[in-house]
């Protein structure tokens, strides 16, 4: 997981509207039984053609995640299934962030819960950074701001208990089992 | 105490701690469905840190995603596509085993799609809050269920305490008018009322279906409906418990008996949505003569009256399908040469489904150079279907008939289509790739799938017996 907020970086776009997870990952890359290594499943079919060779032209082509770790993405990003193997690969191929005007939910609570910062983002901000790819983006996690270079920048919303684990390094695992006491409760008063 | 919603009942109902301002609240799992390829990570955090499963007794597994489909020798290994997919499938046996977890597996007369098994199991009853990690778990809100999907992370939260930390989603009402038209069934109205509120629509809300329309549907429908939720955005959909609902569970496997029967159904009847209850958004939908519908483009909101034409692009994501699906703004897609079919997933693989897809078939030969596959949702799907011989109408028609599983639905175990095919399939998502690379989809009911079939074109059930009697 990336320790270090605030995120500055400049960004990547993919302007397409509902982006879903299978795009992200397709479904034939999860018989896997790990979390690690998934990069290389990251926009699969976006990037390789059937026989598995680099499609020249991918809306990829020239992504450098040693220069452009934020994803400006269009409407609707991370629509479809639940798989968390689509945060995954997104971080393990370079990405840390996700802006658009709208996250799928289940999407954008488990890119939250690992480390991928969903932003969503003013339709008027949105439209700016799809105007201007490359643009420079820092994304102070602490201050829930985004500042853009030359840009409208803007507040976001993130759920306070994600941040708070994201910026302090806490556990929400932890925090449930603290909680103990009060499930047992729960139980024997539902039994 | 103010009106309450079904939905408000349900979740004031399952909280151990408030949500505050910076935590959310802690919510109660009853029922934890787990399958094969969305758990393994979520055992394997457990084992780091020496953690139990809280309740094995309320955790139900199954394995169907990396399953084979083709029929196998007992005793022989099953036909895996891939090692990966093998492994996936015995790490699971291997968890369960280790921590008490029920698996219907292999062996069971209940393996079988998650969605198909928890209420054909009577494991999914009116009131209860059921998490997997899968999107498509709103299908258990059929029964007015509070049920939704999860991710890894999640999955194994439940494991260990049996509880998610969630934040109370906004809630949502789809009340669906009139009387659908012949040959429709509740896949033409979900697709009806997707294409109206769009795949974004119900983002961050959780939906209840009410209306005549809904009550009419009978469980099987009711199912369907609210599979699709997801497909509208939606963390969850779920329609209010009545009679059918009772009866439908009345002597299931894992449903109460006895005086404790008595008690549940009498608890399941409070499970309705007060008058005056508040709904952060509210939409009508009216399905008075509506008609079979089919998807044009790659998301689900594309549906279409199956005789109408593809309407003008709204934008250039629509204008990007059209050219992926080979079609046009202002043609049909009636008429479209069909490669494939597939009858099944938790969408449409129950009994009714394949029975509406038989009733089609039946003394009919399917076109040839059409392959068409269908899948029974569970061991149980497919041995009632046998016992009606709805196996021996697929057969006679040339159709291939399978072992239980998700198959072309997702395509990640062997069953899927070419580069540049057209399926016309009864599954949930229509996205670019998600039936094989290149494959093109186009989402409808199994009476639309079954016709098509038939003809080997993308055909209206009407259209087919016009034809023949013509
Ligand atoms: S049938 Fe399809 S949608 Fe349903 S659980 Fe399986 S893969 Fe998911």
């Amino acid at each position: 997981m990336p320790e270090t907020f605030p995120i500055r970086s400049r960004t990547f776009n993919l302007a397409g509207e509902n982006i879903d997870t299978d795009q992200i990952i397709p479904a034939r890359f999860l018989t896997t039984t790990s979390r690690t290594g998934l990069g290389r499943f990251a926009f699969h079919d976006w990037r390789f053609d059937a026989s598995g060779s680099p499609r020249p032209g991918s809306p990829l082509s020239g992504f450098d995640a040693s220069g452009a770790s934020i994803l400006v993405a269009g409407r609707n990003f991370g629509c479809g299934s639940s798989r968390e193997h689509a945060p995954w690969a997104l971080l393990d191929y370079g990405f840390r962030a996700v802006i658009s005007c709208e996250i799928a939910d289940i999407f954008r609570s488990n890119a939250a819960r690992n480390g991928l910062l969903p932003i969503v983002a003013p339709e008027a901000a949105h439209q700016w950074l799809l105007d201007n790819p490359g643009a420079e983006v820092e994304i102070d996690l602490e201050a829930t701001r985004v500042h853009i270079s030359g840009g409208p920048g803007f507040d976001f919303d993130i759920e306070p208990f994600a941040r708070h684990c994201l910026l302090s390094g806490n556990d929400p695992m932890g925090y449930l089992l603290d909680q103990a006491d009060e499930i047992r409760q729960f139980e024997e008063a539902a039994a | 105490m103010s009106p309450r919603s079904l939905f408000d009942k349900i979740w004031d109902a399952h909280i151990v701690r408030a949500e505050t301002p910076d935590t959310p609240a802690t919510m109660y799992v009853d029922l934890h469905l787990v399958h094969e390829v969305t758990s393994p990570q979520a055992f394997a955090e457990l084992e780091d840190r020496g953690l139990k499963v809280r309740r094995p007794d309320r955790t139900l597994a199954t394995i169907d995603h990396s399953t084979p489909t083709l029929p196998f020798k007992a005793g022989s290994p099953p036909p895996y596509a891939t090692d990966a997919a093998a492994a996936q499938v015995e790490t699971l046996y291997a968890n369960t085993a280790r921590h008490g977890i029920e698996l219907n597996g292999w062996e069971s007369e209940h393996r079988g799609v998650v969605h198909v098994i928890g209420p054909e199991l009577g494991a999914t009853q009116p009131g209860m809050t059921i998490v997997c990690g899968d999107s498509h778990t709103a299908t258990h809100g059929a029964f007015g269920a509070l049920a939704f999907g999860i991710g890894t992370t999640e999955v194994g939260h439940v494991l260990a305490t049996q509880c998610l930390l969630q934040r109370k989603p906004k809630s949502m009402r789809v009340h669906v008018t009139g009387r659908p038209g012949p040959n429709t069934s509740a896949k033409d109205i979900i697709l009806a009322i997707i294409a109206k509120i769009g795949v974004d629509g119900g983002t961050g809300h959780v939906i209840e279906y009410s209306g005549e329309a809904i009550t009419a549907l009978d469980m099987e429908g009711r199912m369907t409906l609210c599979n699709m939720s997801i497909e509208a955005g939606a963390r969850a959909g779920l329609v209010a418990p009545d009679e059918k609902t009772v009866a439908f569970l009345d002597g299931r496997k894992r449903t109460p008996q006895g005086a404790e029967w008595d008690q549940a159904v009498a608890r399941w009847r409070e499970l309705y949505t007060d008058e005056g209850a508040h709904f952060d958004s509210e939409v009508v939908v009216d399905v008075e003569g509506l008609r079979p519908m089919i998807t044009w483009g790659t998301a689900p909101d594309t549906a279409i009256a199956l005789n109408d034409a593809v309407p003008a692009y709204r934008n250039d994501s629509d204008r990007k399908a059209a050219d992926y699906m080979r079609v046009a703004a202002g043609e049909t897609v009636s008429g479209q040469k069909v490669n494939r079919v597939f009858i099944g997933s938790c969408t449409n693989s129950r009994i009714s489904d394949l029975r509406a897809a038989a009733n089609i078939m039946r003394g009919r030969a399917i076109s040839p150079g059409v392959t068409a596959l269908v899948v029974p949702g569970s061991v149980w799907v497919k041995a009632q279907a046998e016992e009606e011989g709805l196996d021996k109408v697929f057969k006679a028609a040339g159709a291939e008939w399978r072992e239980a599983g998700c198959s072309m639905c997702i395509a990640m175990n062997g069953d899927k289509g070419a580069p540049g095919e057209l399926i016309v399939s009864t599954s949930n998502r229509n996205f670019e790739g998600r039936q094989g690379p290149g494959v093109r989809t186009m989402l409808a009911s199994p009476a639309v799938a079954a016709a098509s079939a038939v003809t080997g074109r993308v055909t209206d059930p009407a259209k087919l017996k016009e034809a023949e009697y013509a």
